[in-house]
C-alpha cells in the first residue's frame, strides 16, 4: 500500500512537474536570434551612446544575437530570395516591406508579444505599405534632403534645381541607386516619385544624362567623406545622415526642397523561414521601448521617431530644426515609395544603366588602342605558329 | 590510393564552390524567370558592347603598366642578396595585408580635389589637378592593387635563372639589351604569362575600384553585373549571361597569351 502511495506520489509529481520543467526549459534554453539590418543603423555604443545590442543580450541572457548588415534593400532582398540564409528580424524600407508582403515573404506578427506597439504614433499605424498592419512595426522614418556647403554656395538654395545648376560644375553629387536618383529627377520635373509613365521616365532619364555632364560623382556612403571635407558643394541624402555630417562640418546646411521630397519609413519585420519568431517579437518590442528607441534613433541615428513617448521627450531644438519633423503641409507634398512591378523595376534599372553608361563627351573610351593591342597579340601568335610549323618542316 | 584520398578535400571543394556555381551560372544565363529556355539574355548583351570594350581597354592598360613596372622590379629583386631580397619582398607584400577596400578608399582621399596630393601641389604653386573620377584614377587603382600579383610570379621565375647564362650571353657577344631580349625574356615567359593573367583577370572584372575612384561615371562590366544582382531589379538571368560572356572573353584572351607558352619548352631544350 505504501508502495502504491509513493508510486502515485511520483506520478503526481511528474504530472505537475512536467509542464513546469518544460516551460522552464523553453525559457532558459539558449537561443539565437538572427538580426539583419542596414549598416550603421543601430546604436553601437560609440561616442558615448548606448550599446543597444549589448543591452538586449544583458536583458535576455538566454538569447544570443547574430547581427549582420546589408547596404541596400535590394541586397537584402536578393539574399533572402536566393534562400541562402535565414533571419529572424530584418528592417527594410516601406516599398520593400510591401513588396515582400506581396510576394508572401513575411510572417504575421503576434502583437500580444509586442505591447509597445501601442506607443506607435497613429500616423504610422496601418501605413500604405502594410494597410492592415499585420506584418510590420516602424523603426524610424526620415526624408531625403539637400545638403549644401555654404562655404561654396552663397546663394539661397530651396529647390532640387540646385543639383542641375551648371555654376557648380564638378561639385555636385547624386545617389548611386536608381530609385533615389530617378525619384529626385521626377520630383524636380513635377512628377510623382512613383511614376511609371514611360514619357515621364524618359524625361527624367534625359535630365539625369544632362546632369552627368557636370556631376562630380555618384555616391552612397562615400558621401560622408566628400561632404564633410568640402570636396563637393551640393548633394542629396537622407536627412538624419545630413544632420550627422553637419555636426562634423558646420558649414553644411540641411534643406528640404520646396518641390517636396521622399518620405521613407523603415520597419521591423519577420521573414518567412525565421527560426525564432518569438525571440524576434521580443526584440521588436525591445526596440520600441522609450529609452531604447530614444538612445537608438535620436541619439545615435539622428533620424525621426515614430514612437509617441520618444517624440514627447524631444528637445525643442530638434523639434524646431525644420527638417527632422517637417510640418503636416510639407509632408503632404512628399511621396513615399510604393512597390513597383517586376516589369517596372527592370525598366527603371535598364534606364539607370543607360544613364550610367552614357558618354558625356569628355572622356570616350579609346578602342583604337585596344584593337591595336589585340592585333599585335593576334599577329604574334600567328607568327609563332608559322615559325613553329617551319621549324618542324626543317 | 593514398593519392586519391589526399586529393579528396580539394576535389570536393572544387565541386561545391566552383563546378556547381558555374553550372548555376550557365543555367541562369539561358533561362527566363519562369524557368524556360531562352537566348534573350545573351542577345541583350549587345547593348553593352561599349561597356565591355571600356573594361577590357582599361584592364589592358593597367596590365601593361603593371608589366612595365614589375619586370625591372622583379629582375632587380631576383639579383639581390637574400637578406635584402626578403626585406624587399616584405615591402611589396605589406600593402596586401591591408584590406583592399581600405586601400582604395585611401586613394580616394589622396586624389580628391581637396585631397592630400592637391594640397601639396598647391604649396608648390601648381593649380589643383582633377585626378579623381577619371579613367586614369581607375587605372591607377588597378595598378596599385594588382601590382604585387605581377611582381611575385616574375620574381619567382627570374630567381631560378642561373646567372652564368647571362655571363655566357655576354661572352658570346650579347650587349645587355640583347641578353635581356634573348635570355631573360624567353626564360621568364611562364612568369610573364601568369603575371598577366593574375592582373588582367581581376582588373577586367573589378567593380569597386571604378565606383570609388571613377566616381561611378566610368561604369565597367563589373559594376554592370553587380547592378543586375543588387540593383533595384533582381535579375540573375542577365547578370549570369554577362558573367558568362565575360568569362568566355577572358578564356579567349588567356588562350591567345597561352599560345606563347607552347614553345617555351623548345627554348629551354634548344
Amino acid at each position: 500500500m505504501k508502495r502504491w502511495l509513493s508510486l502515485l506520489a511520483v506520478v503526481f509529481v511528474m504530472m505537475v512537474g512536467m509542464p513546469a520543467s518544460a516551460f522552464a526549459a523553453s525559457v532558459a534554453e539558449p537561443q539565437t536570434l538572427r538580426v539583419y539590418n542596414w549598416g550603421e543603423y543601430v546604436s553601437d555604443g560609440s561616442d558615448g551612446t548606448l550599446d543597444v545590442l549589448a543591452e538586449f543580450e544583458e536583458r535576455y541572457p538566454n538569447i544570443k544575437l547574430e547581427y549582420t548588415t546589408y547596404a541596400s534593400n535590394e541586397e537584402m532582398y536578393a539574399k533572402l530570395k536566393s534562400g541562402s540564409a535565414s533571419y529572424d528580424v530584418i528592417i527594410p524600407s516601406d516599398y520593400m516591406v510591401s513588396r515582400m508582403i506581396a510576394e508572401d515573404m513575411l510572417l504575421k506578427l503576434d502583437f500580444d508579444n509586442i505591447p509597445n506597439f501601442l506607443d506607435v504614433m497613429e500616423d504610422f499605424k496601418n501605413p500604405e505599405y502594410d494597410p492592415t498592419n499585420e506584418y510590420s512595426v516602424p523603426y524610424s522614418w526620415g526624408t531625403v534632403c539637400l545638403i549644401v556647403n555654404t562655404d561654396l554656395v552663397t546663394e539661397e538654395v530651396d529647390s532640387w534645381n540646385a543639383l542641375w545648376d551648371i555654376n557648380y560644375d564638378g561639385n555636385i553629387l547624386i545617389f548611386n541607386n536608381s530609385r533615389d536618383a530617378f525619384g529626385i529627377a521626377l520630383k524636380r520635373l513635377g512628377f510623382s516619385q512613383n511614376s511609371t509613365d514611360p514619357e515621364e521616365l524618359e524625361l527624367a532619364k534625359q535630365s539625369l544624362i544632362e546632369q552627368k555632364g557636370f556631376l562630380q560623382s555618384y555616391v552612397m556612403d562615400e558621401i560622408f567623406d566628400k561632404m564633410e571635407s568640402g570636396e563637393a558643394a551640393i548633394a542629396p541624402y537622407y536627412t538624419g545622415d545630413g544632420l550627422i555630417m553637419q555636426e562634423e562640418n558646420p558649414a553644411l546646411e540641411v534643406i528640404l526642397p520646396k518641390e517636396g521630397t521622399n518620405l521613407f519609413v523603415d520597419a521591423m519585420v519577420v521573414p518567412k523561414g525565421a527560426k525564432n519568431k518569438e525571440g524576434a517579437e521580443t526584440f521588436i518590442n525591445f526596440m520600441c521601448e522609450t529609452e531604447i528607441a530614444y538612445a537608438n534613433v535620436i541619439d545615435y541615428l539622428g533620424y525621426s521617431t515614430p514612437i509617441q513617448s520618444v517624440y514627447d521627450q524631444l528637445d525643442e531644438e530638434i523639434l524646431n530644426d525644420g527638417v527632422s519633423y517637417p510640418s503636416e503641409e510639407y509632408l503632404a507634398t512628399c511621396d513615399t515609395f510604393i512597390n513597383l512591378s517586376d516589369e517596372d523595376n527592370k525598366n527603371l534599372e535598364e534606364m539607370w544603366v543607360d544613364v550610367m553608361a552614357a558618354e558625356t563627351g569628355t572622356e570616350g573610351g579609346n578602342p583604337i588602342f585596344l584593337i591595336l593591342i589585340f592585333a599585335v597579340l593576334f599577329g604574334l601568335s600567328i607568327y609563332r605558329a608559322v615559325k613553329k610549323h617551319r621549324n618542324r618542316e626543317l | 590510393m593514398l593519392k586519391k584520398l589526399a586529393s579528396t578535400p580539394y576535389v570536393l571543394w572544387m565541386a561545391i564552390f566552383v563546378v556547381v556555381p558555374l553550372g548555376m551560372m550557365i543555367y541562369f544565363a539561358f533561362t527566363t524567370a519562369d524557368g524556360s529556355f531562352t537566348l534573350d539574355n545573351m542577345l541583350q548583351i549587345g547593348k553593352y558592347t561599349s561597356i565591355f570594350l571600356k573594361s577590357i581597354n582599361l584592364a589592358v592598360i593597367a596590365t601593361l603598366i603593371c608589366f612595365l613596372l614589375a619586370f625591372p622590379a622583379g629582375y632587380l629583386l631576383s639579383r639581390m642578396k637574400t637578406r635584402r631580397q626578403n626585406m624587399m619582398l616584405l615591402l611589396i607584400m605589406l600593402p596586401m595585408w591591408m584590406n583592399f577596400l581600405l586601400r582604395t578608399y585611401a586613394w580616394m582621399t589622396l586624389l580628391e580635389n581637396e585631397g592630400l596630393i592637391n594640397h601639396f601641389l598647391e604649396l608648390l604653386g601648381i593649380g589643383p589637378l582633377s585626378m579623381i573620377n577619371t579613367q586614369g584614377a581607375v587605372v591607377l587603382g588597378m595598378v596599385y592593387n594588382f601590382l604585387p600579383f605581377m611582381i611575385l610570379p616574375l620574381y619567382s621565375v627570374m630567381a631560378k635563372i642561373d646567372p652564368s647564362l647571362f655571363e655566357a650571353a655576354a661572352d658570346l657577344g650579347c650587349n645587355p639589351m640583347l641578353s635581356i631580349w634573348k635570355v631573360l625574356i624567353p626564360l621568364s615567359r611562364p612568369g610573364i604569362i601568369s603575371g598577366i593573367t593574375m592582373v588582367f583577370v581581376p582588373s577586367v572584372s573589378t567593380f569597386i575600384i571604378s565606383r570609388m575612384l571613377g566616381g561611378g561615371q566610368n561604369m565597367l562590366i563589373g559594376d554592370l553585373i553587380e547592378k543586375q544582382f543588387i540593383g533595384s531589379s533582381y535579375n540573375p538571368y542577365t547578370g549570369s549571361a554577362m558573367s558568362l560572356v565575360l568569362m568566355v572573353l577572358m578564356i579567349l584572351v588567356m588562350a591567345a597569351i597561352g599560345s606563347f607558352e607552347d614553345d617555351e619548352m623548345e627554348g629551354i631544350v634548344v
